[in-house]
């Protein structure tokens, strides 16, 4: 269970405050006006800001004494999710050894989540020669190959096109569902909700409400 | 608010810290030793010599002259090339402009000298005219020199301005009918007014500490600037009390200079960049006036360098390139100039990696601004002033001239740093700003994060720093000015020598010499570091 009690924050004049809980093996998409606090919300989650007061707990433990890439969490952005200059297998690689000397099973692993996300085979062609809808199935690839149980998603499917959108919506509620993860969506469209037969929240006024 | 975020143990203060050290030793250390020197001498009464009171007047008047004319004709300049995009020889005339930042002064100064001098083009036309002969040398020699340099670096940031016009806008003028006045009026000043102000300051500074032009074109009493009677002071009266009162006198107005600047925004490396391209795509208006400008400008400074390409192959040029003192003068310039370069670029980089943690991580924009304007410490303690500062702290250790060429290398990194942190700034806070959430999420730090993310993004802006570093040191005359002597001399010394004792032949081979020396370690550097177009 992943627990956001308390949750305040504030930045020049804007005070925000969240509460929420999310079960494990759940999709939770977050919806609201642009600046009305959704990225703020991940980046909170996700570590890359300090919130003023409240915690995040996940399975009763906190969450904020551990730096980002320490937390059991998992984060697709809405673009800049791979290094253009590196090929898919050293952007897959990054993610689980930075070092990019991976053991066999991590290898196998990698081919896995690649084949997952329908790239299999495209190993190793540059990252700068891929479309915006297959760098994010390639960015969600990495999601999986990390195996955090939290996956947090920044408008994941913005930048797509219709047709590229819809398959990515499918791959990302299979992939959900294959690895019981505790998703969190960010968007303002709310047909990604209905797509992803998510739970709804909204976000005005710096605050959440549960719209079912 | 709390916006710093909990991170991994990474000493991201190490790489800062240890250039900031540097820093501090290297340029701190020796403005604290003028100022303690300072303090036992009678400033006062050296400062009211009439001498030191005209040559604080002459310097600041020949900067203020020089800013004046080089602004005055690098507008119609940069007004005329944006309006003749098809130009030919266009974007090749542009470079030219950035040439200046490689060109060693000295050698400009013999190109100029070429033509401009006693029996050069320009001075038999005029005779065969009947008027009296120019002379390159006083006031107006400083001035064309400084013309030379600056008028082209205004031009190109004029011309920048200029091209970053939206195409709407020239649209709607050509839809309107403005006619070419109208343009320039409503369209063309106000783009380029918001850039006057810094770039008249950016080259008032560079005029009021050039040292090179003025020893070389100048130097005689009437036309000595304050950076040269330092010099003078140290190398040839051996009058400390002069020396440390003249540079404490241009600690000053450097830092009233700077002060200016910052209020106003000026850049110091100001024009490295390269200009990007849209073209107006209206009518140009004055189509031959235009053109007879850009052709002017582009004589005015192709001239030159082609006069002493022409005059530097004769028959004395192979003996003097494989004369011993040359020889030994080329093994020196290269090695100050890859140290200066080497030493130049690894502070510059150590501070863009602390402030860009401090920036980005921990939100301390305050923190991120302050660590780089350390770098730029030099432009308030010019070249000269820092030489003494050095002199002053070691005399009493050691023989300052026996390890002339580490004194060199000292002073011409500090020279390049604000150039290497005007170059990499924006790369390196670009490549951060993109990725720097996820390299958080994924874990990357130390040697992976430098191996994988950093270095692709930085590699060509490295070089292309280290060129620039490596190329600006190895034509500097400035501190091997102070520090060297028949024992130890670069290119640039020997072309000063060279000149100095009226050797014309051997000094244009020896700039020839030098300017290909310089081209080639830009080149080669940027190659070699920066790897093949496109890495």
């Amino acid at each position: 269970m992943l627990e956001i009690a308390d949750l305040g924050f504030n930045f020049d004049d804007d005070a925000y405050h969240f509460d929420m809980q999310a079960t494990a093996d759940s999709t939770t998409v977050i919806m609201g006006k642009s600046g009305s606090g959704k990225s703020t919300l991940l980046n909170l989650i996700a570590g890359f800001l300090t919130p003023n007061t409240g915690d995040v707990c996940w399975h009763g433990k906190s969450l904020l004494g551990l730096a980002a890439d320490q937390r059991p969490i998992t984060t697709l952005f809405q673009q800049h999710n791979l290094f253009p200059h590196l090929s898919i297998w050293q952007n897959l690689a990054l993610g689980i050894q930075p070092s990019l000397k991976l053991t066999a099973d991590q290898q196998q692993l990698l081919e896995q989540s690649l084949s997952a996300v329908g790239m299999a085979g495209m190993q190793n062609q540059s990252a700068r020669t891929l479309s915006g809808g297959e760098q994010q199935r390639v960015a969600l690839a990495r999601c999986l190959l990390r195996q955090k149980p939290i996956l947090l998603m920044d408008e994941p499917f913005s930048a797509l096109d219709d047709a590229t959108r819809e398959s990515m919506q499918e791959i990302t509620k299979q992939t959900i569902a294959t690895n019981n993860l505790c998703a969190i969506i960010v968007t303002h469209n709310s047909n990604d909700a209905i797509a992803l037969n998510a739970r709804t929240l909204t976000l005005e006024n710096g605050q959440l409400n549960d719209i079912g | 608010m709390s916006l710093a975020v909990r991170q991994n143990k990474s000493a991201w203060w190490l790489p800062g810290g240890i250039s900031l050290l540097a820093i501090a030793l290297l340029a701190g250390a020796p403005l604290i030793a003028l100022i303690y020197a300072a303090s036992n001498l009678e400033l006062l009464s050296t400062l009211s010599e009439p001498y030191n009171q005209q040559v604080i007047r002459f310097s600041l008047y020949q900067a203020a002259l020089s800013t004046f004319l080089s602004i005055v004709l690098a507008i119609p300049l940069a007004v005329a090339l944006s309006r003749e995009p098809r130009f030919f020889g266009r974007s090749l005339l542009i470079n030219l402009f950035s040439l200046s930042l490689v060109i060693p002064t000295i050698v400009a100064i013999v190109g100029l000298v070429s033509v401009f001098g006693k029996s050069g083009l320009i001075n038999q036309l005029i005779t065969m005219a009947n008027l009296p002969a120019f002379s390159i040398y006083g006031l107006q020699g400083i001035l064309l020199a400084h013309v030379f340099f600056n008028m082209p670096l205004a031009a190109r940031v004029l011309l920048q301005s200029l091209e970053n016009i939206p195409q709407e806008q020239w649209r709607l003028a050509t839809q309107l009918g403005l006619p070419g006045r109208s343009r320039w009026r409503f369209i063309e000043w106000p783009a380029m007014r918001p850039q006057l102000v810094s770039i008249a300051i950016l080259i008032f500074a560079l005029c009021f500490t050039s040292f090179t032009i003025v020893m070389t074109l100048g130097g005689g009493p009437r036309a000595t600037t304050v950076e040269v009677a330092i010099y003078q002071a140290l190398r040839f009266d051996f009058d400390l009390n002069t020396a440390v009162a003249l540079a404490l006198i241009q600690l000053l107005l450097c830092s009233l200079i700077m002060i200016v600047s910052s209020v106003f925004g000026a850049h110091s490396a100001q024009g490295i960049s390269s200009i990007k391209t849209s073209h107006n795509s209206y009518q140009a208006t004055g189509h031959w006036i235009n053109v007879i400008i850009i052709i002017i400008a582009a004589l005015f400074l192709i001239v030159p360098l082609i006069s002493l390409l022409l005059k530097a192959f004769n028959p004395a040029f192979i003996s003097i390139l494989t004369h011993a003192k040359t020889l030994s003068a080329i093994v020196n310039t290269v090695t100050v100039a890859l140290c200066a370069g080497a030493l130049a670029v690894a502070t510059g980089i150590g501070l863009h990696v602390s402030a860009r943690h401090l920036r980005l991580r921990l939100h301390k924009l305050w923190g991120s601004k302050a660590l780089q304007l350390a770098g730029n410490i030099i432009l308030i303690i010019p070249p000269v002033v820092l030489g003494t500062g050095l002199f002053i702290l070691l005399r009493p250790y050691a023989d300052v001239f026996s390890f002339a060429l580490v004194l060199v290398v000292i002073i011409n990194s500090l020279m390049a740093l604000p150039f290497v942190l005007r170059i990499l700034d924006g790369p390196f806070l670009q490549a951060a700003q993109q990725h720097d959430r996820l390299i958080q999420s994924l874990g990357i730090t130390g040697l992976a994060r430098w191996r994988y993310i950093d270095w692709p993004h930085l590699r060509k802006p490295i070089a292309y720093s280290m060129a620039i570093a490596s190329t600006l040191a190895a034509g500097d005359l400035s501190a091997i000015a102070l520090f060297g002597s028949e024992r130890v001399v670069t290119l640039p010394l020997l072309l000063y020598q060279r000149i100095g004792s009226y050797r014309h032949l051997e000094a244009i081979a020896t700039a020839v010499l030098l300017l290909f020396l310089c081209l080639s370690l830009f080149m080669i550097l940027q190659r070699v570091i920066g790897g093949k177009a496109d890495a």
